[in-house]
């Protein structure tokens, strides 16, 4: 079964990439398309047998590297944490992969399009299925190559060219973090393999390495290097400014690769690691403080931009920062949690934002739209419903996870908790606000696009809103219903305080539940006289999956969180929603008035905190000023001067200088033989030794 | 006591008779029958071969020590008797293609054939000089043989006069050396020599003018002015005659003499033969470069070949004699298959010799195109094709006997070498096609061209087999 989650990606896009002239276009789509459904299934499937069943397990395909005491093999972890991830990975990958159909119809190269996605979706399962960091690190250099390709699709765009390279520029930069982080950790743990590493990582805390001369703590530095490559895969503050950039890309792409999967790569490597990270506390301090600043960064940068998909990558960017600020408050499961619900709900906001795209002929500017809720009533709806969920208004999916999160945070009690607590709520508002100025813009108010393209306006055809709903289901009822496996249910430990703290989110979720209670034995099916209740037990959904230090467990303490801490999320958000309405459809003068006033902030937020323009300064003209003294001065002057260029000179000289020497008189013939037979004489002569 | 046990003859006797007798059949019928004659000839030198898979290939000495048949003498008559039907297959079509279809021809050729078969054989500096003039007056005339031609007849001037000349200091070498050691015997000279406290300076001076005489048949510089000269100027096939066979009896005479009688003064030897090895693998790299006539290239190339042939000799070690033996093998199967190609490069019926003639070759025939770049690989010496092993014993040998400066720059001219081989390589390929040749190719030549590219692929799956004979034959030697 785990074969069959993994693999048909990869012959999708052999076929589709080999073949592709072969088959045509439809074959191209048809077999992708196919492989990803089947793909999707079987890690349904694995859903049951692992985490229900409570039977991980690790099926070992090949040795792989065998040097010395360095052994790796090609292995599938399959555990309740990538069975998770698989999940996620192959339903939205599915869903994109039969929506590109409808959004790639007039492009050229829709076999290539199609392989590079099923290449994407393979090396993704890659890396959440790795059994060792290399091997994770080899699927995380593949979802950064195919982000590379997609993001530059359209390669007769110089922009697309542009932030491609960027985006893989950038990525390399926390690449580079990960490798170094992996042989850290083989040479503190003598092993990238996971278990051998969890084993014995509570042995090896206290440990200390040396690095460019300073005594670390060995654990700390392992982390924060991982960490590192987890910014720059799920831009984080710092290494963000290609994540807005890389919107150059298709629409589907952005939705698989920069809002569903390949980003939240970072936040699954910092859970597949928490047996590590939970012995290096100050990295996860600060893991919190950058996730939390990323959440509060991002949300007012999105507040001012007016392209439709910048808005919503750096929605997502935003988001990313909550699922890392919950990470770094121990919250591991909380963060996962966030992670499958945004999954959705943003892969939703993106294809409905495609679909308004490819209603508008290709427009993105929210400036130029307005208007259009009459025209495409399906997609309007389904942008509400991915709004709503963003938003975190009950019941959809992102209340659920985005409380949780919030909750956990409060629930640390340290100062960077409380900081991401507060800095959470505040882009919980801002967010808010600026799905309902996206909203209010895009689809309300005087049409203010060209005559010619409203009447081109159309609703998108049925293989593109087929995705559009399925998307929209898991956005809607992902967060009830996985609430309680995620991270409720009781804690042996306290149990008694957080069990009414369920019972209390499971009776605002409604009647139809189920109850399940996992034992590792077995799934049974618990009937109760009401009806069916969901009340996983958080331990078993997990297993070994994650670790938490029972000390550390924030994600139990949040359900025993005030009351005010609980609601302050939801209330905040429909303030935001509130201004919303107001500056956009009720006083439209507000925003200029606001903006006028507040100039230098606008300014500043609206440039994106000058991240790129600094880092243009500090970084990229210095660079290419060295690269220029090296190129012109080192390499042209100096070595191929002297070497390849001089080289090849001299050569042509001595070739035609030889074949001068080639006369064609005999008498000349002749006497360079006698020349040479008296020469090699004298030579014996004067080396001497003959008497 | 007479020794007159002509046995281990058998393939030489056969040969002369052959020679004779087809000589009479063409006295008697001209011209017209050349062909035939051509095969009749080629015939015999199968016989020949057969021959010489049945005689006995333990180690004899016979006619009082003038001639010697062992492992070693076998394999390189094979290799000698190969060539020269190679040579003859080549020819047929080409000759009444260029109206210089006589019947003296394939005679001429099996004539020299008996004398480099001697000259492998030879156990005596007499023997060996006899075996030698019978070859070389055989050459010179075969270059001279488009007797219309004032280039032809230029060559075949050039060539005698300086073959002559070589002739001489030859002669003059072995007079020295029956004056010192006083015997013209392999085995009489070896054990003077090893009798001896120091080497006397005749003996070095005779060895040098010895040496000198026979750098000058296998083209080593800085005996090679004549090579490009008459391999341009003689007719294309006796081109391929020069540059496929001769080469083989040379280096194997080469061998024996160097590694029997001469083996007590490998200090000596070793300087010459290190001096003229580097000599040609420099020029023959370097100066190919400004050629434009693929004919004068190719002398070229086999000037720096013969270098690299002559590092496996200055190592002195049966492993760099064993990879020699197998150089020179590839080496000859390399060089008949570019001749194959050269031989076609033809307009309208007449020659064309100019590397630009073969711009875009592979638009208008890309069968040929794709052969001549499979060779050019091969020479250059690129993995997985022969020619890249050849170069790789040769190296390990030299390196493995601690001679690094010759082996370093043995890779550093095979570099500047590869520069010439893959200018072809791109000319034929990514250069402006231009008419194509034409299409009339022999059967013969269809033959010699697949067997030469089959060789050169194929050779990498199992090369022990060859490897290991080419040893076993080169490891005699030194018994």
């Amino acid at each position: 079964m785990e074969l069959l989650a993994v693999f048909p990606p990869l012959f999708g896009f052999l076929i589709a990439a080999l073949f592709g002239k072969q088959i045509g276009d439809k074959g191209a789509q048809f077999v992708t398309c196919a492989g990803m459904i089947v793909a999707a299934l079987a890690a349904c499937s694995l859903f049951f047998t692992v985490i229900l069943a409570g039977h991980p397990y690790t099926a070992v395909l090949s040795e792989w590297i065998t040097s010395g005491d360095f052994n790796v093999s090609w292995a599938l972890r399959i555990d309740q944490l990538s069975v998770v991830m698989m999940c996620v990975v192959n339903i939205v990958s599915a869903c994109v992969h039969v929506y590109s159909v409808g959004y790639m119809g007039h492009d050229d190269h829709k076999a290539r399009f199609m392989a590079y996605l099923s290449l994407f979706t393979f090396a993704m399962l890659m890396l959440v299925s790795a059994d060792n960091l290399l091997q994770l690190f080899f699927g995380w250099e593949g979802v950064g190559l195919c982000s590379y390709l997609l993001i530059g699709f359209w390669n007769h765009k110089h922009s697309a060219n542009a932030a491609a390279v960027k985006a893989f520029v950038v990525n390399r930069i926390g690449d580079f973090g990960l490798a170094l982080g992996t042989m850290a950790a083989f040479v503190v743990f003598g092993s990238v393999e996971f278990d051998v590493m969890f084993e014995q990582a509570g042995a090896v805390a206290e440990n200390t390495i040396e690095f460019f001369g300073f005594e670390l703590h060995a654990l700390t530095l392992i982390c924060l290097l991982l960490f590192m490559g987890a910014m720059g895969k799920s831009a984080q503050l710092g290494l963000h400014t290609w994540l807005p950039d890389a919107m150059e890309g298709p629409t589907p792409v952005s939705a698989l690769i920069h809002a569903a999967t390949m980003v939240t790569a970072g936040v699954f490597l910092v859970a597949r690691m928490s047996p590590v990270f939970e012995y290096a506390p100050d990295a996860l301090m600060v893991v919190a403080v950058v996730g939390a600043s990323t959440a509060f960064v991002a949300a007012t940068i999105g507040m001012t931009q007016f392209d439709i998909k910048r808005v919503i990558a750096y929605s997502t960017m935003s988001q990313l920062g909550y699922m890392f600020f919950a990470l770094g408050v121990s919250a591991y499961s909380a963060a996962i949690f966030h992670l499958m619900t945004h999954a959705f709900f943003k892969a939703l906001l993106f294809l409905g934002a495609g679909s308004v795209i490819h209603a508008m002929s290709n427009e993105q500017d929210m400036r130029k739209m307005g208007g259009l809720y009459k025209k495409i009533p399906v997609t309007y709806a389904l942008m509400w419903v991915g709004s709503l969920a963003l938003a975190g208004i009950p019941p959809f999916a992102g209340y659920f996870s985005k409380d949780i999160v919030l909750e956990a945070a409060w629930a640390d009690h340290t100062w960077f908790g409380n900081f991401a607590y507060w800095a959470g709520i505040a882009a919980a508002f801002m967010t808010a606000f600026y799905s309902w100025r996206l909203i209010l813009m895009t689809f309300h108010g005087p049409p203010r696009a060209h005559q010619k393209v409203m009447k081109h306006i159309h609703e998108s055809p049925a293989v593109m809103l087929a995705p559009l709903f399925v998307l929209a289901t898991g956005a809607v009822l992902a967060g009830f219903i996985f609430y309680g496996g995620f991270v409720g249910g009781s804690h042996h430990g306290a149990e008694s305080g957080h069990e009414e703290v369920a019972q209390e989110h499971h009776e605002e979720e409604g009647p139809h539940q189920e109850t399940f209670v996992v034992t590792k034995d077995g799934v049974h099916k618990k009937e109760e006289a009401e009806g069916h209740r969901i009340a996983w037990d958080k331990e078993s959904f997990w297993g070994e999956s994650l670790f938490v230090k029972d000390e550390n467990d924030t994600v139990d303490a949040a359900h025993g969180a005030p009351f005010w801490v609980k609601k302050m999320p939801l209330l905040v958000g429909l303030l935001g929603i509130g201004l919303g309405y107001l500056a956009y459809m009720f006083f439209t003068g507000i925003p200029v008035t606001v903006v006028r006033i507040f100039k230098p902030i606008h300014t500043l937020l609206f440039n994106k905190w000058f991240f790129d323009e600094l880092y243009d300064r500090l970084f990229v003209k210095p660079a290419f000023k060295i690269g220029n003294v090296f190129w012109v001065k080192g390499d042209q002057n100096t070595i191929d001067r002297l070497g390849p260029d001089g080289i090849a000179r001299k050569t042509l000289r001595t070739a035609g200088m030889l074949s001068r020497f080639q006369s064609g008189y005999v008498y000349q013939y002749a006497l360079v033989m006698m020349i040479a037979v008296i020469g090699i004489v004298s030579w014996f002569v004067f080396r001497g030794g003959y008497g | 006591m007479i020794d007159f046990n002509l046995v281990p003859l058998l393939p030489e006797l056969f040969l002369a008779m052959a020679a004779m007798g087809l000589l009479i059949v063409g006295v008697a019928h001209g011209n017209s029958v050349t062909p035939v004659i051509c095969w009749a000839c080629a015939a015999a030198l199968v016989v020949a071969s057969f021959l010489l898979f049945g005689m006995s290939w333990e180690k004899q000495i016979v006619l009082n020590g003038m001639f010697v048949f062992d492992n070693f003498a076998g394999f390189m008559k094979l290799l000698i008797i190969l060539g020269l039907i190679t040579t003859l297959a080549l020819s047929v079509k080409y000759l009444e293609q260029e109206r210089i279809s006589r019947f003296e021809y394939p005679v001429l050729i099996v004539l020299a054939g008996i004398g480099m078969m001697m000259m492998v054989s030879a156990s005596n500096l007499l023997a060996l000089y006899m075996g030698l003039e019978l070859q070389s007056l055989s050459l010179y005339v075969l270059a001279a043989f488009n007797r219309n031609s004032l280039r032809s007849a230029e060559a075949g001037i050039k060539y005698f006069v300086l073959g002559a000349l070589s002739s001489g200091m030859l002669l003059f070498g072995i007079s020295l050396i029956y004056g010192f050691t006083g015997s013209i015997d392999f085995g009489v000279i070896r054990g003077a020599l090893e009798g001896l406290e120091a080497i006397p300076f005749g003996v070095t001076f005779g060895l040098v003018f010895i040496l000198a005489g026979l750098a000058f048949k296998i083209s080593a510089v800085p005996f090679h002015m004549w090579t490009p000269d008459v391999y341009q100027g003689a007719p294309t096939c006796v081109t391929a005659l020069f540059a496929i066979v001769p080469k083989v009896a040379a280096i194997g005479l080469l061998m024996r003499l160097l590694y029997e009688p001469f083996l007590p003064v490998h200090d000596q030897w070793m300087q010459i033969i290190y001096f003229v090895s580097l000599g040609s693998m420099v020029l023959g790299a370097f100066a190919a470069i400004a050629q434009a006539n693929i004919k004068r290239l190719l002398a070229y190339s086999s000037i720096g070949n013969m270098g690299y042939a002559l590092i496996g000799i200055v190592v002195g070690t049966p492993e760099g004699a064993g990879a020699v033996v197998l150089y020179i093998l590839i080496y000859m199967v390399m060089t008949a298959g570019v001749f194959a190609i050269v031989l076609g490069m033809r307009r309208d019926g007449i020659a064309a010799e100019d590397i630009s003639d073969l711009s875009g070759l592979s638009k208008t025939n890309p069968i040929q195109a794709y052969a001549m770049a499979i060779f050019m690989f091969s020479m250059s010496g690129i993995p997985p094709l022969a020619g890249f092993f050849g170069k790789l014993f040769i190296f390990q040998a030299a390196v493995s006997a601690e001679f690094y400066v010759l082996a370093t720059l043995g890779i550093m001219t095979s570099v500047v070498a590869a520069y010439y081989y893959l200018k072809i390589i791109k000319v034929m390929f990514f250069d402006e096609s231009i008419e194509a040749f034409d299409k009339d190719i022999p059967f013969a030549r269809r033959v010699v061209l697949f067997v030469a590219v089959a060789f050169l692929l194929v050779f990498v799956i199992r090369p022990e087999a060859i490897v290991e004979s080419a040893q076993n034959a080169a490891a005699v030697l030194f018994t």
